[in-house]
């Protein structure tokens, strides 16, 4: 028999919320709101399915291979399944020079996963970003919308211990 | 001191609750809407903007007021005011701290420079990793519409305005305006060709003014105490106060709000400010405007070549052109100290302008891979001699003749490290073995402040 | 208006630009064009090929500008006076375009159906270096088919997004675009989507390189052993006017016409291009009368122009094509002893272009 995959579609608030952004842009002008509602279905589904992004087309009524190239090139959008906390960590200049090589080397290790990688337990992936606007209090990283600033090896290790319980 | 000193933006910044409306309301916010919206046209809005002298904080340092003069306005078309809340550029995190900490000065200030844009509908983009600030935002729009600031016939008018915040999906290069306008039309980030300018063909090929957040949130300070006396504060063209992001390694990195003017020395060292370099070390380079702009050592930084004191000012900072000056840029001031490797650091900042590409010029999208390449192989320990040739070349070949600056952001970091300090970069080639070692510097002759 | 280009002065409409002006004066002084195509709209101003400088502004405004600007996207205005081939800088900078365009580049003429026709070796061949400076590793992709008659190498693209403009303006439903960014952009359907529609193969004639090539064509034969013939048919999906591509009495590609620049001036439909390859399908008007832009065929190439490793590549590509018959899969240019280079190259002396004849000719023989 075969068991057709459920189609992805918005939960109710979502949907609402959806439709409430589509009011923010002109008539005809509804492809403006691909940026979000990608985000929206992301925060649903954890990631950016190829099945996502369809219905997003769908929905906004514009062609696969539009959603296609804009969910490749900006770097928020998990094209592959994630952990359930995805670590991005900054990677650049103003956060490597305060310290940020041992912090980071120390992250991984102690997750035990490496980077693009999610850790054996499916609990981390962790992604290295470029500049998250948070310089003056680096090194820094991000999981879903929080920041975490000011890191120490101290202060990874507590993170982390905290969200594995 | 710091008390003394005129604070434009960040005056209540420390106010508990001033996120809120209530709170902001009470200590003189909104004042500009009403006194705009009610007492002034949009004409006369303008004209104090231009007056002000403000320049545009996003990096470019175009005059504020001359950017809006020329919005074209053809009838029955719409305009748009968008404000750039992308701030990606390695070293600045200004707009980030402003929008969390005051939202309701940006909102202010937008709509405020709306009505005198003559625009219906403004958005503020903000970067998409800033997820939680697009919520702040959002959440201050719908109190100051609550309360009759924004939406339909604000505070009896007849001035309508809507006002939305848009998420960024990670990506620099949507800092750039028209990349910006791309990716608010659902697109890929791909910077546009110009001409047609934003200000005749932007948003939806409609005309529209881009300004960066802490440009756009200068207004309600001008507009309530007129452009005169936002010209009164800092020197020559470089008027009123800048946000400065502070980081490296500074004993008080931080937001701070500085006149125009005041010397970079006292900006470092003084404990209004940065307060000096971390306790037993001394300044090495910095990087004063962001990562595009050119890296200084420490001696040119805080003299001119002419050994005049040098000034946070967009004409000091440029003082001597690319030979031995820099740019004021965004205010991304990132110090180093003698511990910080010049040739890491520049390998770091090409890659980041590599992965920043959007790929659509050939200088651009091939140029800025093969100098991360070489640069990662000279710190790896894996370079010779003419590679520092070939770089300098390589970064000429692309500086200027790419679709937006970015090609150019990406040429000058390389260009102006091997000016300044090509002999640490010899070194990489000459003692690839020791310089390849944790943590090794160069120890080199250099000048340290 | 009147536009002046490398001394020239020509009359042409507001709104032309200065690549069509000086297209107009004529090809010793047009920039070379590698993204920019007439006939799609909104094309150009991605590869920066066709960079010039602008001496004078306009007449009301004579100050030059300060950067090269895009020539295909530029616009002129009344007494604009332009440099192309005389400005030391635009050459300079055109080289160094050369190089990036080639640094990430396959070294692939040889096994490269597009080899002989390919606006890259003409862009090169003309104003490229004389050698690569490049030391690190290539970028590579794998190639893929887009559906039944097309194939993507996707290393050789240039990202001219020439194809994407195509598929969007005359076909009804594009399937492929640009995913990633940076250096890391591909054309590509994101999920193996084979491109079906009726005027999908116009995207191979539109490609300046052998990306995207015609899989009914693909190691059929080199371009320079065929012979080039206008034709039509009565077709009720498009024009029917199409160029046959002949080798003997075979017809063994069709292909769009297109003019001296390279533009095809008719797109023509799946059917006319990959099922009617019989004579008996077409009426026959003669010869193919415009100039192939070629390198082999273009005279245009002096002595001094010569990039060894382009003529190189021609000269290794045309020895074994006819010395290992077409099993051109394994073939580098490394294989090409370099006695035998010299031997067929160097005597032919003045250019690598009569060298390349020479070796057409010693071909021939055999
Ligand atoms: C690659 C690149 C990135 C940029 N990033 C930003 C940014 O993050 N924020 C910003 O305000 N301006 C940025 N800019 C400058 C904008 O293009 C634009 O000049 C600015 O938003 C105009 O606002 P302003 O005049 O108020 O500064 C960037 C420019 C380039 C070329
Ligand atoms: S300079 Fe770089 S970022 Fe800007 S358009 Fe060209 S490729 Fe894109
Ligand atoms: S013929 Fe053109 S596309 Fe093919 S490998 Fe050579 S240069 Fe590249
Ligand atoms: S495949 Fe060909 S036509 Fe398409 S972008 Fe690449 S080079 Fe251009
Ligand atoms: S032809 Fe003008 S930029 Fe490519």
């Amino acid at each position: 028999m075969i068991t057709e995959k459920p189609r992805i579609q918005f939960t109710p608030e979502r949907l609402e919320r959806a439709r409430e952004i589509l009011t923010h842009y002109p008539e005809g002008k509804q492809k403006s709101a691909l940026l979000p509602l990608l985000h929206l279905i992301q925060e649903q589904e954890g990631w950016t399915s190829p099945e996502a992004m369809d219905y997003i087309a769908d929905f906004l009524g514009i062609k696969p291979i539009e959603v296609y190239e804009v969910a490749t090139f900006y770097t928020m959008y998990h094209l592959e399944p994630v952990g359930k906390h995805v670590i991005e960590y900054c990677r650049t200049g103003p956060c490597m020079i305060m310290g940020g090589e041992e912090v980071y080397a120390h992250l991984k290790k102690k997750i035990g996963a490496d980077d693009g990688e999610t850790s054996p337990d499916n609990l981390f992936t962790i992604k290295p970003v470029e500049c998250l606007a948070a310089c003056g209090w680096g090194p820094c990283f991000q999981i879903r919308e929080k920041y975490y600033t000011h890191l120490t090896i101290e202060k990874v290790d507590e993170i982390i211990d905290e969200l594995k319980k | 001191m710091s008390s003394e000193r005129l604070k434009i933006l960040t005056a209540n910044a420390d106010i508990p609750g001033i996120e809120t409306f209530e709170v902001y309301r009470k200590h003189g916010g909104y004042t500009a809407v009403e006194k705009a919206v009610k007492t002034m046209t949009p004409d006369a809005v303008v004209e104090e903007v231009k007056k002000s002298g403000v320049r545009g904080r996003g990096g470019a340092g175009f005059p504020m007021g001359m950017k809006w003069s020329f919005l074209a306005k053809p009838e029955g078309v719409p305009r748009y005011l968008v404000c750039n809340g992308d701030e990606s550029e390695p070293g600045t995190f200004k707009d980030h701290w402003l929008m969390k900490t005051i939202p309701h000065l940006l909102i202010e200030g937008m709509i405020v420079s709306s009505f005198a844009l003559g625009a219906n509908t403004s958005y503020i983009y903000v970067r998409g990793e800033l997820m939680y600030v697009v919520k702040i935002l959002e959440k201050a729009i719908a109190e100051a519409k609550a309360a009759g600031f924004l939406g339909k016939n604000i505070l009896g008018s007849g001035y309508d305005l809507e006002l939305y915040v848009q998420p960024g999906g990670g990506a620099y290069i949507c800092g750039e305006e028209t990349a910006l306008l791309e990716s608010l039309e659902g697109k890929r980030g791909n910077p546009r060709n110009k001409p047609p300018f934003p200000a005749v063909k932007g948003l939806y090929q409609c005309p529209t003014v881009v300004n960066n957040v802490e440009s756009i949130s200068t207004t309600p300070w001008i507009v309530n105490n007129g452009g005169e006396a936002y010209a009164a504060v800092g020197i020559g063209r470089s008027t009123g106060t800048k946000l400065i992001s502070a980081s490296g390694h500074l004993k008080k990195p931080g937001v701070y709000e500085i006149p125009l003017g005041i010397t970079v020395n006292e900006f470092i060292y003084s404990d209004e400010w940065c307060g000096g370099i971390r306790d037993g070390h001394h300044l090495k380079a910095v990087v004063a405007g962001g990562s595009s702009v050119p890296i200084l050592p420490a001696a040119l930084l805080l003299k001119t070549a002419n050994g005049e004191d040098r000034l946070m000012t967009y004409e000091s900072l440029a003082d001597g052109g690319f030979a031995t000056g820099t740019m004021l840029g965004s205010g991304g001031f990132i110090a180093m100290d003698e511990t910080s490797c010049i040739v890491r650091n520049t390998w770091n900042f090409s890659r980041f302008y590599h992965h920043e590409s959007c790929g659509q010029c050939s200088p651009c999208r091939e140029g800025t891979g093969w100098m991360e390449k070489v640069l990662h192989r000279i710190e790896h320990g894996h370079g010779s001699m003419h590679d520092i040739d070939l770089l300098v070349d390589v970064s000429k070949k692309i500086e200027g003749n790419t679709i937006c600056p970015l090609g150019d952001a990406a040429a000058w970091p390389v260009a102006s490290a091997i000016r300044h300090f090509r002999d640490e970069f010899e070194w990489h080639i000459k003692f690839p073995q020791e310089a390849t070692r944790p943590g090794a510097v160069y120890r080199g002759h250099m000048e340290l402040a | 208006m009147k536009v002046t280009i490398d001394n020239i002065t020509v009359e042409v409409e507001p709104g032309t630009t200065i690549l069509q002006a000086a297209r107009k004066i004529g090809p010793e002084i047009a920039p070379p064009a590698m993204c920019y195509y007439e006939p799609l709209k909104a094309s150009g101003g991605k590869c920066r090929a066709c960079l010039v400088k602008v001496t004078a502004g306009s007449e009301k405004d004579p100050r030059p500008m300060p950067k090269l600007v895009p020539s295909c996207i530029t616009q002129v205005q009344d007494g604009m006076v332009v440099e192309n081939t005389i400005n030391q800088q635009v050459l300079d900078t055109r080289k160094g375009i050369v190089e990036f365009l080639l640094i990430n580049h396959p070294l692939d003429c040889p096994i490269c159906d597009q080899a002989g026709e390919c606006h890259l070796q003409d862009f090169a061949f003309e104003h490229g270096m004389q050698q690569t400076r490049y030391e690190e590793e290539r970028r590579t992709f794998e190639k893929t088919d887009l559906g039944p008659n097309i194939q993507l190498h996707m290393t050789r693209c240039i990202l001219c997004y020439r194809c994407v403009f195509t598929a969007d303006q005359i076909t009804d439903g594009r399937v492929h675009g640009v995913l990633n960014r940076g250096d890391h952009a591909e054309i590509s359907t994101y999920l193996e989507k084979a491109i079906d529609n009726d005027f999908s193969g116009n995207v191979i004639d539109v490609c300046p390189v052998g990306a995207l090539t015609d899989k009914t064509y693909r190691f059929k034969n080199r371009v320079w052993f065929t012979k080039p013939v206008d034709a039509h048919c009565d077709c009720d999906k498009c024009k029917g006017d199409v160029t046959l591509w002949y080798r003997g009495d075979e017809v063994i590609r069709v292909t769009a016409r297109k003019n001296q620049w390279g533009e095809v001036t008719a797109f023509i439909c799946n059917k006319c291009r990959f099922e009617r390859k019989k004579t008996s399908d077409w009426v026959i008007e003669g010869p193919t009368k415009v100039a192939r832009h070629s390198v082999i065929s273009a005279n245009k190439y002096g002595a001094n122009k010569i990039v060894p490793e382009f003529a190189r590549r021609l000269a290794a590509s045309q020895y074994k094509d006819v010395k290992e018959g077409r099993n051109l899969e394994q073939l580098s240019i490394q294989q090409l002893p370099e006695e035998r280079f010299k031997q067929l190259v160097a005597p032919a002396g003045e250019s690598a272009v009569a060298g390349i004849r020479s070796i057409q000719n010693w071909a021939d023989d055999k």
